[in-house]
């Protein structure tokens, strides 16, 4: 299980436990606005969607990287080598060695393909990338890329853009308790406190992006987002009363032992 | 099995009854909320019991859109290279039968108007042409797709069928995506609609989304002409194709679009009204029954209905149209292919887009993402 305070990943620290998307908000403005009022150190931006020769590019130009790490990411890429040849040109153009690792070979439900994911984390993290892979709640898939070396395993809480929360609970803590590495969770936390529930598990950081772009207020719900997950890891970190198989106990039980 | 095989196997009768019988208001209500809908379920949507609760399922389809597409619209530019056509579409406004002159853009012409698109933004492109294997034939459209490719990321096809071989090499060029609509299921209607050329064969155009997946094009775009024939009865043949090519095809992104026709010149045929109740109808239908794929409206409708569309189900939307062959850099009283409804241009449409909480989305492809990009 990882926990220091304040996070850190690869090295770096960051304040805020919550990561943000840029897609699907209604505007450029709207999207800084929340990207603030959410408290995020870490934002996540489409490589496809970008023109990384355009200095004025309509996404990168709104992302001010004096107050977020940008992390580029592969969405769209069906294949390995898809992700990597995204990732060298992202980091060819000067965005960040950091690469959010998405490999979804169908475009429905946008699932990511572990076998494809794994292969292309252990090529990028020996070419010098922090790498932050997209994965379903697969245990051993999360030990085998902490295995190759990459920066947090980032896995599913439900399919994205379903807002249906943590539908894989059971393998998200069966992830959590065993990871050496920051475990981020990614995708269909449609609520506040679905944050607030993933970061009670111990999760280290949730990554949100359709619950705030489409809300109605967007950037009144980055804010909710950033005290829910505020609360849920100061829940986590207090010690919850119940859920908590190894706590210990309040008062000293060793004379049952004894008897 | 395969899609068009699943599709072919379809009862017609029972597709008439499904979309046509009287089902309980409980139930088409209970469709509103179910999460994963069937068929059966689809062509109840599509049927006349369900036109009381078209609020309820606009309401639905609305939230669909926005949790899987969120606040942005996908936007592209159609550009039309060559008028010269074959066939004989009864409907149709470039056939052979009017005697338009021919109309091929060489390719000069067409990086003229690549050049133009592009600059203005668009990195979508939708080239299209008539059926003419000798005047604008595959040599011709691979050709084209290649020196788009230096202009767009992501260039579709609006195309004839070819085969497997042929779409492999415009896959290789960079293609895409393909659009074919089949115009309409109904065999005996799509004979007598296409008397003449290669288009009269039924089951090659069928197959070719298949033929063109195969080959490894990505995108899928499938639609009928409606108006052509009952549109509940076609749309659900139309629904039944996508979902099929979903499932075979799991890969694959499909589309639908929505040409509604329009009475051009002395159109010979009879047309099958579909008002906009009904056409709000069946793409709320669409977006219940498949909450992920894109569906497509083009310039063929008016401003007004555009602007409400994208609120329910509509994901992308081409803007600023010229359906005439190289109309953007040519001055041409010639016909188009239809009469555009609605002639605002990208930027009118991306002001609209603001104004109304949307985000355009002009690029959304990698050229990694090519087929033509695994080679090099
Ligand atoms: S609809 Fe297309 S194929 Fe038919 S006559 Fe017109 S241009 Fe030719």
């Amino acid at each position: 299980m990882f926990t220091p305070d304040p996070l850190i990943i690869a090295g770096r620290s960051f304040a805020s436990r919550l990561f943000l998307g840029t897609g699907k908000y209604a505007s450029a403005d709207i999207m800084k606005d929340s990207l603030i009022a959410s408290g995020t150190e870490m934002v996540t931006v489409a490589l496809r969607r970008v023109d990384l020769d355009k200095p004025d590019d309509h996404l990168l130009s709104n992302i001010d990287v004096s107050l977020f790490l940008l992390l580029p990411n592969t969405s769209g890429a069906q294949t390995t080598e898809e992700a990597i040849r995204l990732a060298r040109l992202s980091k060819a153009s000067g965005l960040p060695a950091w690469i959010k690792l998405e490999v979804t070979p169908e475009p429905r439900y946008l699932l990511p393909d572990g076998d494809a994911t794994l292969r292309a984390a252990e090529i990028l993290v020996k070419e010098g990338f922090t790498v932050l892979p997209y994965i379903q709640p697969d245990p051993i898939l999360a030990k085998r890329l902490e295995n190759v070396g990459v920066a947090t395993v980032m896995p599913l809480a439900s399919p994205i853009g379903s807002n249906k929360g943590l539908r894989c609970l059971e393998l998200l803590q069966i992830i959590i308790e065993n990871a050496t590495i920051p475990v981020v969770i990614d995708a269909g936390l449609g609520k506040p406190s679905d944050a607030a529930a993933a970061m009670e598990l111990g999760a280290d950081a949730v990554l949100v992006n359709t619950a705030i772009a489409t809300a109605k207020n967007p950037v009144l719900m980055a804010l909710a987002f950033k005290q829910a997950v505020e609360a849920g890891h100061q829940g986590y970190l207090a010690g919850l009363a119940f859920s908590i198989p190894t706590a210990s106990a309040s008062s000293p039980l060793e004379w049952i032992s004894a008897l | 099995m395969t899609p068009s095989e699943t599709l072919a196997a379809l009862e017609p009768q029972r597709i008439i009854t499904l979309t046509h019988q009287a089902y309980h208001p409980e139930h088409i209500l209970s469709l509103v909320e179910k999460e994963r809908l069937s068929f059966e379920d689809f062509c109840a949507l599509l049927s006349p019991s369900a036109e009381p609760f078209l609020p309820q399922i606009a309401l639905r389809a609305q939230t669909l859109t926005l949790s899987h597409f969120g606040c942005v619209k996908q936007l592209y530019t159609p550009l039309y290279l060559s008028n010269a056509c074959i066939n004989q579409c009864l409907y149709c406004g470039f056939q052979a039968r009017l005697n338009i002159p021919s109309i091929i853009l060489n390719e000069k012409e067409m990086v003229d108007n690549y050049k133009f698109l592009a600059k203005l933004g668009f990195g979508h492109i939708l080239l299209l042409t008539g059926e003419s294997p000798l005047l604008a034939g595959v040599d011709y459209i691979e050709r084209a797709i290649i020196l788009a490719k230096d202009h767009f990321p992501f260039v579709s096809l609006e195309v004839f069928p070819v085969s497997t071989s042929d779409y492999i090499r415009y896959a290789e060029a960079g293609a895409n995506g393909i659009t074919l609509y089949q115009e309409t299921y109904d065999k005996t209607l799509y004979r007598s609609l296409h008397p003449k050329g290669p288009k009269s064969d039924y089951s090659f155009r069928l197959e070719g989304p298949e033929r063109a997946l195969r080959a490894g094009i990505r995108q899928v775009g499938l639609g009928v002409l409606l108006g052509l024939s009952d549109w509940r009865l076609d749309s659900a043949f139309l629904g039944y194709h996508a979902f099929n090519l979903q499932q075979f095809y799991w890969q694959a992104s499909i589309q639908v679009s929505f040409p509604r026709i329009q009475p051009i010149l002395d159109a010979p045929h009879e047309i099958f009204q579909v008002s906009d109740k009904a056409f709000v109808q069946l793409i709320c239908a669409f977006r219940l029954f498949l909450p992920q794929i894109g569906l497509t409206l083009s310039t063929r409708e008016s401003m007004d209905l555009r602007n409400k569309l994208i609120h329910l189900g509509i994901t992308h939307i081409s803007a600023g149209s010229n359906t005439r062959p190289g109309g953007y850099t040519r001055a041409s009283k010639d016909p188009g292919q239809f009469e555009t409804q609605d002639n605002r241009s990208l930027s009118d449409v991306i002001h609209m887009l603001a104004q109304q909480g949307f985000d355009p989305v002009l690029k959304d492809w990698s050229p990694f993402f090519d087929l033509a990009s695994k080679s090099t």
